[in-house]
């Protein structure tokens, strides 16, 4: 190995070094934990993290996707190659098996989005590999109610999160003891912004998918947002016009319920720039998924969600 | 060097003029996004403020917090000037969430206590103080809000703080108190200066949080302390690669370094200092970091390994204040696992020393039980060795957790004491 020089305790140094630690006592407090993938920029993030933590040894755990059906063809393509690249292990828990194996019913219509869903694919893998310890890369500075979660968060044998009786969350003394079907969510990026994720995907120089980068694609609008068209996957309402535009993607997530941004930036760089001014935040932006209520992820998380 | 990250705490309840006061440093700051501004001007027009901007409303978390009024759980918001990254840890003030508040307050480098101008020192204000000190917070701001309300008088702010001297008198473990009178709701001495109170020089809230010192500024001045959390060690074609990973809880290590393992024994040199982007010279905290060593020793996860004329106490048995965090009672002989650095082991308490009166700060004499929120002294035996030092000079590895084997409830927060006699 070559000899860096002495590193700056830079706050995404302090950031990753606590993230680090973080992933590092759930390997070793528990049996199997895994790492929920998404190829979206912050489980990118999150892998990193992972090569920092355990390389030169493998990972000690698999990565998991919960695939939808419906995503980004761009991120799917990625997420197969950065895995192959790694070397690590992919379970993919379909979102399209829970359908057809009659465990959850389709939306229909229009406005039909496989968010929900996920949900229950989720926790079916989660029980189907005996998972006690889950990864993921969700910010409290996402969400109000992601706000209020800990680094560490209790879930009970039915995936459920109550956020009005959490543990203590002591220093960084993590307690990772639970009963048998019960598990933990774990997110090492609590403390980072979108901002953070961005600047450091640039320092690490990590390569993302494509759609986070201006492109021209078919996109139609809708409640204020612009999706993309996807004959497969999207049912246009009456008066809906497709056309082309110039759009990035700020989060990557469903189809059906992510929305494009108009934007020129073309290269990480660009991209830094463009958070550092934005001012609208990333999920009132791009996802129709929390637009539902006042409460709708911290409903959605009660349940199990990510 | 300041490090370019701050965390501080707040407490109280959304009346008190806390959210109001985050929700000011957010806006003035620049960190309120348009979408978040119009959901807060929705929120306001329909709780009746008419063309007014509740700032509070920012801050309002879950469904239960909204519907009442009132904080239960810490809420972690984030901002960043020119000069640094703040993540402030937004707590509950009322008495039944105390050990919300201590979540809170473990983590944090300064605590802004925040009194009302008009009521003076309350019981809430006295309670943040006092776990601000207890949790060994060394930086204290003490906010003298709602000034807009007395006038901005002069005379005010001094009795306030006469009265808030004499409490934290005190208190120990709090290196230094600043006191700013401000008015969150108008804005003074928040970000920006007052020119409603000339006869303040003292600093405003954000440029003292931007240039505040804190714990880890000073790497070179502390022992290094570094608990083992995991072995690498590669099944796979990388030779005979034995790496002992963790994050450096306090001081320096270079390679070279002649060290001492402890509790489990041992001494040796480093032999390497790996990281992912190459090897290092050396590492301060709190970086995480592997270390090869030279000699082959039996470690594993638990070991801490530190320079052997600064190492710490070792042994199995320590008194500690503990917070009291479960409904069920903690009395003499009660059996819990206890979590100190990256060791578990079992610990049995075998007497109650003190309990200490929040109200008073006096210590009352051996209580048979500790309940919940309680504060007190206990003496732990433990069923293996603990390396540790006093919170006082340490807060990682001076602190540890209680766990109740039976329903893995977090059930103690636990400080070390000096003096293990």
């Amino acid at each position: 190995m070559s000899v860096a020089t002495r590193p700056q305790l830079s706050h995404l140094r302090a950031l990753e070094s606590e993230a680090i630690h973080v992933m590092r006592e759930v390997a070793a407090e528990f049996e199997r934990p895994v790492l929920l993938f998404s190829g979206g920029k912050d489980s990118i993030v999150l892998l990193r993290l992972a090569e920092k933590a355990f390389r030169p040894a493998p990972f000690p755990f698999p990565l998991m996707h919960v695939d939808t059906g419906h995503n980004f063809p761009e991120v799917i393509e990625y997420r197969d190659r950065r895995v192959k690249e790694l070397g690590e292990r992919l379970i993919v828990a379909s979102v399209q098996e829970s359908i057809d194996k009659g465990r959850v019913v389709e939306e229909t219509g229009p406005r039909a989005s496989r968010n929900r869903l996920q949900t229950v694919t989720l926790l079916d893998a989660i029980s189907e590999h005996g998972f006690d310890a889950a990864f993921g890369g969700a910010r409290r500075d996402e969400e109000r109610a992601r706000a209020k979660e800990r680094i560490m968060s209790f879930r009970d044998d039915f995936g459920q999160w109550d956020p009005k009786n959490q543990r203590p969350e002591l220093w960084n003394l993590y307690n990772g003891r639970i009963h048998k079907g019960e598990h933990v969510r774990v997110f090492p990026l609590s403390n980072w912004t979108e901002l953070d994720v961005w600047e450091y995907i640039d320092s690490e120089q990590l390569e993302v998918p494509s759609i986070y980068f201006s492109h021209e694609r078919e996109v139609f609008q809708r409640d204020g947002m612009l999706y993309a068209y996807d004959p497969a996957v999207t049912e246009l309402i009456e008066g809906e016009e497709v056309y082309r535009d110039t759009v990035r993607y700020r989060t990557v997530g469903d189809m059906s319920c992510t929305g494009g941004v108009l934007s020129k930036a073309a290269t990480l760089e660009e991209v830094v720039l463009e958070i550092a001014a934005t001012r609208i935040t990333e999920r009132g932006e791009t996802r129709a998924d929390d637009r539902v209520s006042e409460a709708a992820m911290e409903d959605r998380k009660k349940a199990g969600y990510f | 060097m300041t490090l370019d990250l701050l965390r501080f705490t707040t407490a109280g309840s959304v009346d008190d003029g806390k959210s109001t006061l985050i929700g000011r440093l957010l806006y003035d700051s620049k960190q309120v996004f348009e979408d978040q501004l119009a959901h807060v001007a929705q929120a306001s027009e329909r709780r009746g403020g008419e063309g007014t901007l509740d700032l509070a409303l920012l801050t309002d978390g879950l469904r239960a917090e909204r519907e009442q009024g009132i904080t239960i759980d810490v809420a972690y918001r984030y901002f960043a000037t020119a000069k640094r990254r703040f993540i402030i840890a937004d707590c509950p003030g009322h008495q039944q969430y105390t050990r919300n508040m201590v979540t809170g307050a473990s983590t944090a480098d300064v605590s802004v206590v925040l009194l009302d101008a008009r009521r003076g020192v309350l019981e809430q204000s006295k309670r943040h103080a006092f776990i601000s000190a207890l949790l060994g917070i060394p930086e204290m701001v003490v906010a003298i809000n709602k000034m807009d309300l007395v006038d901005y008088s002069r005379e005010r702010y001094e009795e306030l703080r006469a009265e808030f001297e004499g409490y934290a008198e005190k208190l120990t473990g709090v290196s230094s108190i600043t006191y700013i009178p401000m008015s969150a709701l108008e804005g003074d001495n928040v970000v920006s200066r007052s020119e409603a109170m000339p006869w303040y020089d003292g600093p405003v809230l954000l440029d003292h949080l931007e240039s505040v010192e804190v714990a880890y500024d000073r790497p070179g001045e502390k022992p290094a302390r570094f608990p083992v959390q995991w072995v690498i060690r590669p099944a796979n074609g990388e030779g005979d690669y034995r790496g002992y990973a963790g994050q450096l809880a306090s001081g320096l290590l270079r390679r070279g370094d002649e060290v001492a393992v402890v509790p489990g024994g041992g001494r040796t040199r480093i032999a390497a200092i790996d990281t992912f982007d190459g090897e290092l010279e050396e590492a301060t905290a709190p970086m995480s970091f592997t270390v090869r060593l030279e000699d082959e020793l039996d470690i594993s996860r638990g070991e801490l390994i530190c320079h052997p004329e600064e190492a710490p106490s070792v042994g199995r048995e320590v008194r500690a204040d503990v917070c009291w965090m479960s409904g069920e009672l903690l009395r003499p002989g009660g059996r819990y696992l206890l979590k100190h650095t990256s060791r578990t082991v079992t610990a049995v308490v075998d007497s109650l020393e003190d309990l200490l009166d929040t109200h008073s700060l006096e210590r009352l004499g051996p209580p048979g039980e500790l309940g919940l929120n309680d504060i007190g002294k206990v003496r732990l035996r433990t069923s293996a060795p603990l390396a540790f030092d006093p919170y006082s000079t340490n807060r990682r590895t001076g602190s540890f957790i209680l766990i109740d084997e039976a329903s893995n409830a977090t059930v103690a927060a636990g400080m070390i004491a000096a003096t293990a006699a």
